[in-house]
């Protein structure tokens, strides 16, 4: 049984909590949040210890692991403070806004051997966990070309500002949309270490960017765009997916499908020649806590095995996060709105 | 209840295993006659209870059944609350508070104005009652003898451990609405379960089955257990082929 606390119960933070609290492995020590809102809605009807201050929290209950759900601006400081304390931690995604303060995050958990992981759920989406697989098998040959989209409808009309409309807060379509993608092309792909061009648009927001338009390259030189908008309301929810062509086949994934063209018989598993298609239903591992998604049920179930011993601290570390936090600061370069 | 029960996903673009087909059938079913039309088929075909979700769309299609009435007088709706996106999107841009000043009724911000902000503001159930309210008024006149708790927030709650807002749930859906409370969740077993512990026994819930036991967490065994124990009335979804 591990002892977990939490820091940030908002619209991540609960989600994560629920799953906690339903996990077999998991005891919940702790909540911290600095809305009374949310510690009085928390403290009338849960059975959780809730803290209006994280510090107390901590010092009090000592617990193995926290997860950390607060805006963007607050990580680094609590994760310092944290890893001060050799406490393990989760963390929400966007990792940091300042790659200086991002790199020594990342030495101190290699210094004081601290397992880490960064929320980058969609690694944990069975369609993308097969496009992984694909990937590395080589069967797709070689990777020419890819090409990824994003889009949703979070702002859909000038409205009143929250810390998603600051960008010195981690707000912007950029940080809260692209960044999952960029993550999931390192990923599957290979790390972007160039980014040839960039816009930036703003339809309705003031001071942060609606729509994100790019041109990228790997660090093994395979050339690819990204187009990200959370201004669209055709999409009903946030919506990704990644089109990558290789020498001897092509594939688009998102987070239901998995469509797959291979040029030559026998190139993956039971995949044919030709065209093929999978669903989440044939793809998903499965969990024992189901909300909104079996990704962040397996997020965390990764999380807990990796502070139990039983899996390598490989997915999502602070270093693969900052490898995309260092992608947003290359983007960022190239404002152009 | 019906043996089959018509739902609405099709007509609002929502599909388990398929972005893509999801996005076609939005376009398919734009017009609200072409949902009304389906309807009126799945009626023909003896289905008479229409399952759905609290969507803003919903407001024309009740409205529309609720000017033929004689054509659907036995006709049922099932609704099923909330419509979760919606508080999602709006949580993302306006913030815990602004999300609260935009959907919680006009009672609730007259209480603000008198004041009285702090004594709703920590009366949870009084405020989920006023948004349960809020989002079946575009029912009213028309038959929902069952009214479900849509699975994210059913999953949610059950995770927190927040037993007395689902036991809160089910005492106001039977007393102000007179219907049966039913619960949409991806953990069926453990649902029927914390329920019991509440005294809400036999509850109506719908949840997936299927023989690979997707999204059936606690595994396919467990479900069948359950199932076979008789300590639920069962609705099945997401039984996929």
């Amino acid at each position: 049984m591990k002892k977990i606390g939490l820091i940030g119960a908002g619209k991540m933070g609960i989600s994560h909590l629920s799953i906690l609290g339903a996990h077999p492995d998991v005891d919940v020590v702790g909540v911290a949040d600095t809305s009374t809102i949310v510690t009085d809605v928390l403290k009338r009807h849960t059975s959780f210890d809730v803290y209006s201050d994280y510090v107390q929290l901590i010092s009090e209950k000592k617990p193995d692991a926290v997860f950390v759900s607060v805006p963007t601006k607050y990580h680094e400081p609590i994760v310092e403070h944290l890893l001060d304390r050799h406490i393990n931690v989760f963390v929400e995604k966007p990792f940091s806004l300042n790659a200086i303060n991002g790199k020594k995050l990342v030495q101190d958990t290699k210094q004081k051997k601290i397992y880490n992981q960064v929320g980058y759920h969609n690694k944990f989406i069975g369609t993308f966990m097969e496009a992984k697989r694909i990937v590395d098998s080589g069967s797709l040959g070689t990777l020419q070309y890819f090409t990824g989209n994003m889009n949703g409808p979070v702002v859909t009309k000038r409205k009143e500002q929250t810390w998603r409309s600051k960008p010195e807060e981690g707000g912007g379509c950029l940080m809260d949309y692209a960044a999952h993608l960029i993550d999931l092309i390192n990923h599957i792909i290979a790390p972007i270490t160039s980014v040839h061009g960039a816009d930036l648009l703003s339809f309705y927001s003031e001071s942060v960017e609606d729509a994100v338009s790019c041109i990228l390259e790997t660090q093994n030189g395979i050339h690819g765009n990204i187009n990200v908008n959370w201004s669209d309301e055709t999409f009903r929810k946030m919506s990704t997916s990644l089109t990558i062509l290789g020498s001897k086949g092509k594939m688009t994934v998102d987070s239901t499908e998995l469509k797959v063209y291979f040029r030559e018989a026998n190139a993956f598993g039971n995949y044919s020649k030709g065209w093929n298609v999978k669903h989440i239903n044939e793809l998903s591992p499965h969990v024992d806590f189901y909300l909104r998604g079996e990704e962040y049920s397996l997020q965390i179930d990764h999380f807990i095995k990796v502070l139990e011993g039983k899996l390598p601290n490989n997915i999502n570390t602070f270093e693969t996060a900052l490898q995309t936090d260092l992608v947003i600061q290359q983007i960022k370069n190239h404002k152009t709105y | 209840m019906n043996r089959i029960l018509f739902g609405d996903n099709q007509f609002f673009g929502v599909n388990h295993v398929s972005d893509e087909k999801a996005r076609q059938q939005s376009m398919r079913f734009k017009d609200d006659f072409s949902i009304l039309n389906t309807i009126n088929y799945a009626i023909t075909e003896g289905c008479n209870t229409f399952m759905c979700t609290t969507h803003d769309r919903m407001l024309n299609i009740a409205n529309l059944i609720r000017n033929d009435s004689e054509k659907y007088d036995d006709f049922d709706i099932y609704p099923c609350l909330p419509y979760a996106h919606k508080y999602a999107n709006a949580v993302t841009e306006l913030g815990i508070m602004g999300t609260i000043k935009q959907y919680v009724p006009g009672n609730f911000i007259g209480s603000l104005f008198k004041g009285g902000y702090a004594l709703v503001s920590k009366d949870h159930v009084k405020m989920m009652e006023l948004m349960i309210d809020a989002e079946l008024k575009m029912f009213r006149g028309l038959s929902t003898p069952v009214i479900f708790l849509q699975n994210v927030i059913t999953d949610l709650l059950l995770g927190l451990g927040m037993k007395d807002l689902l036991k809160a749930f089910d005492d106001y859906i039977r007393k102000k609405y007179g219907a049966e409370p039913g619960y949409i969740t991806m953990n069926m077993p453990k649902l029927v379960d914390v329920l019991a512990s509440q005294g809400i026994h036999r509850p109506i819930v719908c949840s997936s089955i299927n023989h690979e036991g997707f999204r059936m967490s606690g595994g396919i065994d467990l479900y069948e257990k359950t199932l076979k124990s008789g300590r639920v009335r069962a609705i099945g979804d997401k039984m996929i082929e």
